[in-house]
């Protein structure tokens, strides 16, 4: 059985064949080795440039822009989405900061209000403290003067009181008054 | 009764319009260019409709396109440096291409479009296209400094001159020649081995080998998916080295 010409001739359908005896030897290939066949060459080239050309146009205007933009897209999702958590991390470390310095602010603030109110108060109550005192030496003083004025009245009353005494013990004993002037100087001689 | 195997037959091109003749070149659509269409919609499936959305969080299929889309900007990074982002569409489309191609290669039935020298040739000669023209464009005349040594007395490059062209043309041969071939070579091996299961079963006593060639299959199978997903890195990232080039053409 001879090898039918694949391009002249419909193929077989299956490769492996099942024939009488040993015949399939005896007879030759007719057609040349397939791949070595020239007279579908020609063909084969145009279709091969064909579908090459194709495949070319599709890849070089579809297909590798679009996977080309979609690696890109992906590689500046990452670079964004790290840039901005980075950038979120450096504005949180920035608030840290911020609150730190305001509760130092604050506490030195309430060190402030509080000396200068405990200062306040202090020198309120000193003004207040000199007035009253300025104001009980005054009544001291008032009261100093009265108590001499007093003292020099009761004084005074005091030579009338001994000169009257005097003159009634002397009436008592003599049953004579003594006369002013030496009354008088007996009371100078006692009273220094 | 004798089962016969053609390894050779998976290779076959099956035309599914024919288109006629020039000369004796047969114009049809066949299995191989509709797997090609199929390779450049599964593609577009992942990188275009799966990527619609356009998700920062991306679902299971925007990452695979991430991920091809990254290993493969690394690669280029790697081997061409900033100037070499201009290439991004042009070695991101053959990694895909030659990746999807080589794995629908590995459904079973399916035709595999790089084990056809002629597809892997073309695509390497769109490579060296590439770095010639746009080597000249950028560098002009300086370009084929590429193929003169720097540091070299003057004797030796009488030698090393001719040495660098070869070396330069057979780029686009290794190139086209090392997929084709890894992925020709295993296809076969995959198909001779999985033949093996078949024919100890139906030798009598002999079918208790059986299972030593079924799981050879099952290792091979496992080292093709590795080298079609292998042969598209290299076939990338020599694309790449090849593109480093025509950018910095200096030794």
């Amino acid at each position: 059985m001879a090898q039918p010409n694949p391009l002249t001739t419909p193929p077989p359908g299956n490769d492996t064949q099942i024939v009488p005896g040993h015949v399939e030897h005896t007879e030759a290939h007719t057609g040349a080795f397939p791949p070595f066949e020239t007279s579908g060459y020609l063909a084969q080239l145009i279709w091969l440039a064909l579908a090459f050309g194709l495949l070319y146009y599709l890849m070089d205007k579809v297909a590798l822009p679009r996977i080309q933009s979609i690696l890109h897209a992906r590689a500046q999702r990452l670079r964004a989405d790290l840039d901005q958590a980075q950038a979120m991390k450096t504005e949180a470390d920035a608030a840290g900061v911020a609150f730190e310095t305001a509760l130092r602010d604050a506490q030195g603030k309430a060190r402030d209000i509080a000396q200068t109110t405990r200062n306040t108060l202090a020198a309120e109550a000193e003004t207040k403290r000199k007035a009253l005192e300025q104001e009980l030496n005054g009544k001291i003083a008032a009261a100093e003067t009265t108590i001499r004025a007093r003292t020099e009245s009761a004084m005074g009353n005091v030579r009338s009181i001994a000169g009257e005494a005097a003159t009634a013990i002397v009436e008592r004993l003599t049953g004579q008054a003594p006369d002013r002037a030496s009354l008088d100087r007996a009371l100078d001689a006692t009273a220094h | 009764m004798a089962v016969t195997i053609d390894p050779i037959e998976q290779f076959e091109l099956k035309p599914l319009v024919s288109l006629g003749h020039i000369g004796h070149q047969q114009l049809a659509f066949t299995q191989s260019a509709l797997y090609m269409f199929a390779a450049v919609g599964v593609i577009a499936l992942i990188t275009i409709v799966a990527t619609a959305s356009r998700s920062i969080v991306p679902g299971r299929m925007q990452s695979l396109a991430e991920v091809f889309y990254e290993f493969i900007a690394d690669t280029l990074h790697q081997a061409t440096g900033d100037g070499g982002k201009r290439f991004m569409p042009l070695v991101f489309s053959l990694f895909m291409f030659v990746l999807i191609l080589n794995l629908f290669g590995m459904i079973p039935y399916a035709f595999a479009v790089t084990s056809h020298l002629i597809i892997t040739f073309g695509l390497a000669a769109l490579v060296i296209s590439t770095v010639v023209i746009f080597g000249v464009m950028k560098h002009g005349t300086h370009f084929f400094g590429l193929f003169v040594p720097s540091g070299v007395p003057k004797p030796l490059l009488a030698i090393l001159v001719p040495i660098e062209i070869i070396s330069f043309i057979s780029r686009p041969i290794s190139l086209s020649v090392r997929l084709f071939a890894n992925m020709l070579a295993g296809h076969i091996a995959m198909k001779i081995f999985a033949f093996f299961v078949v024919q100890l079963l139906l030798a009598g006593a002999w079918s208790v080998l059986s299972p030593l060639p079924l799981f050879l299959t099952i290792a091979l199978t496992a080292l093709e998916f590795l080298v079609a997903a292998l042969q598209a890195y290299v076939f990338a990232t020599l694309t790449a080295i090849y593109l480093n080039d025509a950018l910095h053409p200096g030794h």
